[in-house]
């Protein structure tokens, strides 16, 4: 794109508009209800320019179909003036430029041809919006592109802004593009260019309309980050503040095996589906016996070679072919045994037929994550459509189908599950597992979340109550639901594609070649307890095998990354901290302390490696996305070991120093292991005064509630339940040593009436992030976005008892945290001292002593907050290995690491005993922290009517958490200042100044 | 893939084995001190053979017994089979591991992939293990360890293989067995009962069950006949009165009561007599 294109875009707009005026109307009347959610989220675009105008228009329209991070997105700009400078300003721009891509009228046709199908065009939002009722015409599709407003919304949405920002910046300067290589499934490769700055989706789309597919939904870009991790490329996000330092190069996959592929609607989709399969046969990935290897084989044969042609001897190319991970001249020749029977079966029934056997497997769509229990041993975690599934080795040990699962949260490398009660059962349980390191459990948590979303949820309901919040984070599932994408599948009219089915022995040959992409999953997956590393040779680390120590694991981690971004992206500083499997607290503790906080993420491992057991990993990143600068907190806690520096830049200032000194205080601490929170203070200061920081507790806690309405206002779906997700980041706080923090609580109570009650899943990203003590909270990434009947609970350990009690004060709540550690809350802050760096996820990186925040913050129970410096303990349980839920605890101490933590929950109408207390629901809870500040807004609908009408507050609560250093008078004073700048009606309720000294816990264990 | 629900039951061959007068025996093995009859055991033995021969229409293949392996007769333990697979076992009382040679032999001469656990850490009696159609559910048991469990998932690879800690000495398939498609037959006692929940929760099929009184009356064999249909071989009224009336609620199944009496005593349900096979010709 360049700018050439720019202008074209906008002569052809114009036209455009003129001809779609008769939708104009809808259009607006549409905006004009909108408008109050778009004023609140501030449009600053708005009144720039006529263009702006124009922008504006749109991006109210559009705002329909907006996602609620895009919202988000809009919102931060506003909210966070001082510190988004630099995102802000492109994208006033973006918004205020015309979309260039899109406006190209191939497109726009396409778009109308196949409106929703046409997921790929990039018409520019407005085009959309306006056309889309034309169009339509007959109700019904109207109503479809209702709900696949949803779906769209976030393609559409994401385009264009992805094309907003193109154009946006090409005014200023000439777009760079870069080159992106991705690998398609049939293993060649398409070059692709997009701008530099262009988010996931424009590279998606771009892929999309080259293979001209239009049932995309359950298709992924992933990349390999520099652990060579495999990460899916998020659509909402720059693709370069994701791969980072990584070559673009990306490879184009199935993310949602769809579990009955013959409802997919066009036959390239089920190519696609069989070429994915193919690949994960042949990587192992996908196990399969020898029978079934075959008889795929031979449906692979036929839908490629036609009928068995007896002169020819097939035995000759068809050692070409790749069957297994190892065939054997037997397999062939039950191959062509089995091919010659398919005769007359065209190439589309021949992959039919393949996926009617592939579905069966017992691994089909089974996306693996290594672990290990409460008790250390060696456990993989499986996510499908259907739930989580437990394996040890090869044999289900445990199951936990959706249904059952109340809520999935992450703390640091601890993933937690709260299972609904048995029926014999009076309470839920919670199971923790371990993960490698705290990406692994982000990315295993994202995993889970957007395979609950894709396949329970019938539909996200778009969030009213975004306007409410102005806040919004973003990640979460962007994309449609299967249920939706089924639906917006009806309406694909178009005839059936041409495509050219390519040999698959090629395809065996260019994997090969492309190492890197695609393959990655298979490692895990090949062997669920062993599996040794990914493809490239890297892995060794990969293996959990208990024998792996730190060291290993450090490297290898999860086989698959999802949505790493957040962690992945430095190179050079973050690496990725990584907690990793705790053999024992102690041990993992006096590493941690011991260990000198290096840059290198080698010398770390060796000193990890020391215990035995235990690795602590801790890696520095010293990348931060922009986005998400808040998850630098925890690459703070890294970076206190990599590199300040790194720090610095995502991190407030205050932040990096702590985290760089971490490792070092960590020693001192173990030493001297006292420091109270109370009485530690002085200690700690010293300590930490000297090195800046001593520990730097990062603990990230994403937690996913899912509750079952059985309210839900939709009808539609079929789905009994809805599930929100909601994430909150939150950014990393750091405290300097056990010094004092100043926490200004604010609350702010609003109310207005919530149309929905459902919510949506909010997405969290860590956004950005702030500097120390001023930076103000700016970044709320989530988006609260409402799902129909999805009840939003606060973030999961916090967040809904934050709800209960507006206005926790943050040392009441402490205890609570405690209590709840102790209870074996998942949430417990992390006693290990793995530092991660959640940078786009919520992390909140928790300096020593800084704790409070966290738990000023108001989660209540959630540690998401900072808490003492010291030692925080975390509470994991592990699940049984038989079917039987228990709830095992472990307490581990460690020190902590900051820690950010970001949750939204939703949670049905009824909500389970969470023990909130409140009688209403908790629609959202969206934390944002900044080093120093940490914000809370929780939305209440306190009455719910089944109507949907629902009375709404927020209560947002702002936790200042800062050095010594910092000016809480001045923190407050903004804080305020920025809260009333976004909800003008609220009211101050309460301010609670709380000093946190750090403090040494050791009796938890 | 193998092992297509539509073949459930459908079985062409069946492996047995005679019983050996040292069956009687008091062997150390026999933990229980009772008394067994071995003339009527073997007169229960010939009948069972009878049935799968003339009623069920499968073409038996009769091992002779061998007088130094008292449970010889109990094949199941030997081998698991499913598809063209079968998995050679390696029971967990070391006196019988000998069992599995002869099964071998005649499960090679029908041509069937064998695969034999060579790993001497592990057990497995296939007893313990439950083949639904759709997956695989091994019984943890005093016989069957872990590692047995992973050669079973190593070997059939299409299929979830989810363990269930079992108890006390029994086997899984002591108090559960197939009754049909998806239709699981399970015993009243509290450990079938908390069995089955485990095997509820871990699959992501659901099944349908069917709750007898008696934890060894759950003990059938299912087979689909071309001709007949449905087909449950089940215990006797005599044997267990109550059990045997809920198999009358099942409809359009052709039931066979099986006497079982003396067998039973020395753990050998119905299942373990014998070893089915669906070899495609």
């Amino acid at each position: 794109m360049t700018t050439e294109v720019v202008s074209e875009a906008e002569v052809k707009k114009e036209p455009e508009k003129a001809d779609e005026q008769p939708a104009a109307p809808q259009q607006d009347a549409e905006q004009e209800s909108e408008q109050p959610a778009a004023i609140q989220d501030g449009d600053t675009p708005r009144t720039a320019s006529p263009q702006t105008d124009r922008k504006s228009k749109e991006a109210r329209g559009l705002s329909r179909f907006l996602p609620p991070w895009l919202k988000r997105q809009k919102s931060q700009s506003r909210t966070e003036p001082s510190e988004d400078h630099e995102d802000k300003a492109p994208m006033e721009e973006q918004l205020e430029a015309p979309p260039p891509e899109e406006v190209s009228p191939q497109e726009a046709e396409r778009d109308e041809s196949h409106s929703i199908g046409s997921a790929d065009t990039q018409p520019a939002k407005e085009e959309k919006g306006e056309e889309f009722p034309e169009r339509i015409g007959d109700g019904k599709e109207e109503e479809d592109l209702l709900e696949s407003k949803a779906g769209e919304k976030e393609d559409e949405p994401l385009k264009a802004e992805a094309e907003a920002e193109k154009s946006s910046l090409k005014p200023a300067k000439k777009m760079k593009t870069v080159t992106c290589q991705v690998t398609l499934l049939d293993g060649s490769l398409l070059p692709c260019e997009v701008e530099k700055r262009a988010k996931g989706i424009v590279l998606f789309v771009k892929v999309c309309e080259h293979l001209n597919l239009l049932e995309k939904d359950y298709f992924g870009l992933c990349y390999k980050d520099h652990a060579d991790q495999k990460c899916w490329l998020d659509p909402a996000k720059e693709i370069k503040r994701q791969i980072r330092n990584c070559p673009w190069q990306f490879a184009f996959s199935v993310k949602f095996y769809p579990p009955d592929p013959s409802q997919l609607t066009e036959d390239i989709t089920r190519y696609l589906l069989c070429l994915q399969l193919r690949q994960d046969i042949a990587s192992g990935r996908l196990p399969c016996s020898f029978v079934t290897h075959s008889l795929l084989g031979s449906y692979t044969l036929q839908a490629e070679m036609g009928d068995h042609d007896p002169d020819a001897c097939c035995l000759d190319y068809i050692s070409e072919f790749q069957f297994a991970p190892s065939q054997s001249k037997e397999m062939e020749e039950k191959v062509v045994e089995l091919y010659k029977t398919h005769r007359g079966m065209s190439p589309a029934q021949a992959d039919a037929q393949f996926l009617e056997n592939a579905k069966k497997l017992s691994m089909y769509g089974v996306d693996l994550h290594h672990a290990k229990d409460s008790e250390g041993v060696d456990i993989m975690l499986g996510v499908c459509a259907n739930g989580l599934l437990i394996y040890k080795d090869r044999l289900r040990i445990n199951r936990f189908a959706w249904p059952k699962i109340l809520k999935i949260s992450y703390k640091r490398s601890n993933f937690y599950i709260k299972i609904r009660p048995g029926e014999a059962e009076q309470f839920e349980s919670s199971v923790g597992f371990k993960l490698p390191n705290h990406r692994a459990a982000k990315r295993l948590w994202k995993v889970c979340v957007e395979h609950h979303t894709f396949f329970r949820l019938v539909t996200p309901e778009q969030p009213p109550k975004a306007r409410f919040l102005t806040l919004g984070s973003k990640f979460r599932y962007s994309g449609r639901t299967q249920a939706q994408t089924r639906q917006a599948s009806t309406l694909i009219d178009r005839p059936a594609p041409h495509f050219e089915r390519c040999s698959s022995k090629r395809l065996s040959r260019s994997l090969d070649g492309v190492p890197g992409l695609g393959m990655d999953d298979q490692a895990g997956a090949t062997s669920l307890g062993r599996t040794p590393g990914e493809k490239n040779g890297r892995d060794p680390a990969l293996e959990l095998s208990s024998d792996s120590k730190s060291k290993l694991r450090v490297q290898g981690e999860n086989i698959y990354v999802r949505h790493s971004n957040l962690m992945l992206e430095d190179l050079d500083k973050t690496q990725e901290d990584v907690l990793k499997h705790q053999a024992s607290i102690s041990e993992l503790k006096r590493n941690f302390m011991e260990s000198t906080p290096e840059p290198q993420p080698s010398q770390w491992d060796k000193r990890l490696t020391a215990s035995p057991a235990t690795s602590l990993r801790l890696r520095a990143q010293a990348a931060f996305e922009e986005e998400v600068p808040s998850s630098s907190l925890l690459s703070s806690t890294v970076a206190c070991t990599t590199s300040v520096p790194a720090a610095e830049g995502a991190i407030a200032v205050g932040s990096p120093p702590a985290a760089a000194h971490v490792a070092e205080k960590a020693l001192p601490r173990a030493d001297g292991p006292a420091y109270s929170s109370n009485d530690v203070g002085k200690t700690a200061e010293d300590k930490q005064k000297s090195d800046t920081l001593e520990q730097a507790e990062v603990e990230i806690e994403e937690t996913v509630v899912i509750k079952e309405v059985r309210k839900a206002p939709k009808v539609e779906v079929t789905v009994p339940e809805v599930v929100v997700t909601a994430v909150t980041e939150k950014e990393p706080e750091k405290k300097p040593g056990g010094e004092a923090e100043g926490r200004g609580g604010e609350g702010v109570t609003q109310r207005g009436s919530t149309s929905s009650d459902s919510h949506s899943e909010s997405e969290d990203e860590a956004e950005y992030h702030p500097q120390a003590p001023s930076v103000s909270v700016d970044q709320i990434k989530e988006l609260p976005e409402e799902e129909e009947e999805l009840e939003v609970e606060a973030q999961p350990l916090e967040a809904e008892p934050t709800a209960a009690s507006p206005c926790p004060t943050t040392e009441e709540q402490e205890p609570a945290l405690k209590d709840e550690a102790q209870n074996g809350h998942p949430e417990s802050q992390s006693p290990q001292g793995s530092v991660e760096e959640d940078e786009e996820d919520e992390g909140e990186p928790k300096l020593n002593g800084d704790a409070s925040r966290a738990e000023t913050e108001g989660f209540p129970q959630v540690i998401c907050c900072s808490e003492p410096p010291v030692v925080k303990t975390e509470m994991v349980t592990i699940s049984d290995t038989f079917a039987a839920q228990k709830t095992e605890i472990s307490t581990l101490e460690v020190p902590i690491v900051h820690t950010e933590t970001k949750t939204i929950t939703y949670e049905a109408a009824q909500v389970d005993g969470a023990g909130d207390s409140e009688p209403g629901m908790l629609m959202t809870a969206q934390t944002i922290t900044s080093e120093s500040l940490c914000t809370t807004t929780t939305t209440h609908i306190t009455k719910m009517l089944k109507g949907g009408v629902s009375e709404t507050r927020i209560e947002k609560r702002i936790v200042i958490s800062g050095d010594s250093d910092i000016d809480h008078d001045q923190a407050l004073a903004r804080a305020i200042k920025e809260a009333k700048e976004q909800h003008p009606d609220m009211s101050v309720t309460r301010v609670v100044v709380h000093k946190e000294t750090e403090v040494m816990e050791e009796g938890k264990d | 893939m193998a092992g297509l629900m539509e073949d459930f039951g459908n079985f062409t061959h069946a492996v047995v084995r005679a019983i050996p007068d040292s069956f009687a025996n008091e062997d150390s093995r026999r933990k229980k001190t009772v008394e067994v009859d071995l003339a009527k055991a073997q007169r229960e033995h010939e009948l069972y053979i009878e049935v799968l021969r003339h009623q069920l229409g499968l073409r038996v293949l009769e091992l002779p017994a061998d007088e130094s392996l008292p449970d010889c007769a109990f094949v199941e333990d030997a081998a698991v089979v499913c598809g063209d697979t079968a998995l050679i076992t390696r029971p967990g009382s070391d006196i019988r591991r000998k069992e599995t040679e002869a099964v071998k032999m005649v499960l090679k001469e029908m041509n069937l992939n064998i695969v034999e656990i060579d790993d001497e850490s592990a057990t497995l009696d296939g007893m313990d293990v439950l083949f639904t159609g759709r997956e695989f559910f091994v019984g943890l048991s005093e016989r069957t360890n872990q590692r047995g469990a992973e050669i079973l998932a190593d070997t059939f690879k299409d299929y979830a293989v989810s363990v269930v800690p079992v108890q006390n000495g029994r086997h899984l398939k002591s108090f559960c067995s197939m009754g049909g498609p998806d239709l699981i037959i399970i015993g009243s006692s509290e450990q079938a009962q908390r069995a089955l929940k485990i095997m509820k929760q871990m699959s992501d099929h659901r099944y349908d069950k069917l709750t007898v009184p008696d934890d060894a009356a759950a003990n059938c064999i299912y087979v689909h006949l071309p001709d007949k249909g449905h087909t449950l071989l089940h215990c006797t009224p005599e044997e267990f009165p109550e059990s045997a009336k809920v198999f009358e609620r099942l409809k359009d199944y052709l039931l066979i009561p099986v006497s079982n009496a003396e067998k039973v005593k020395v753990d050998g349900a119905l299942t373990c007599c014998s070893v089915l096979i669906h070899k495609k010709v």
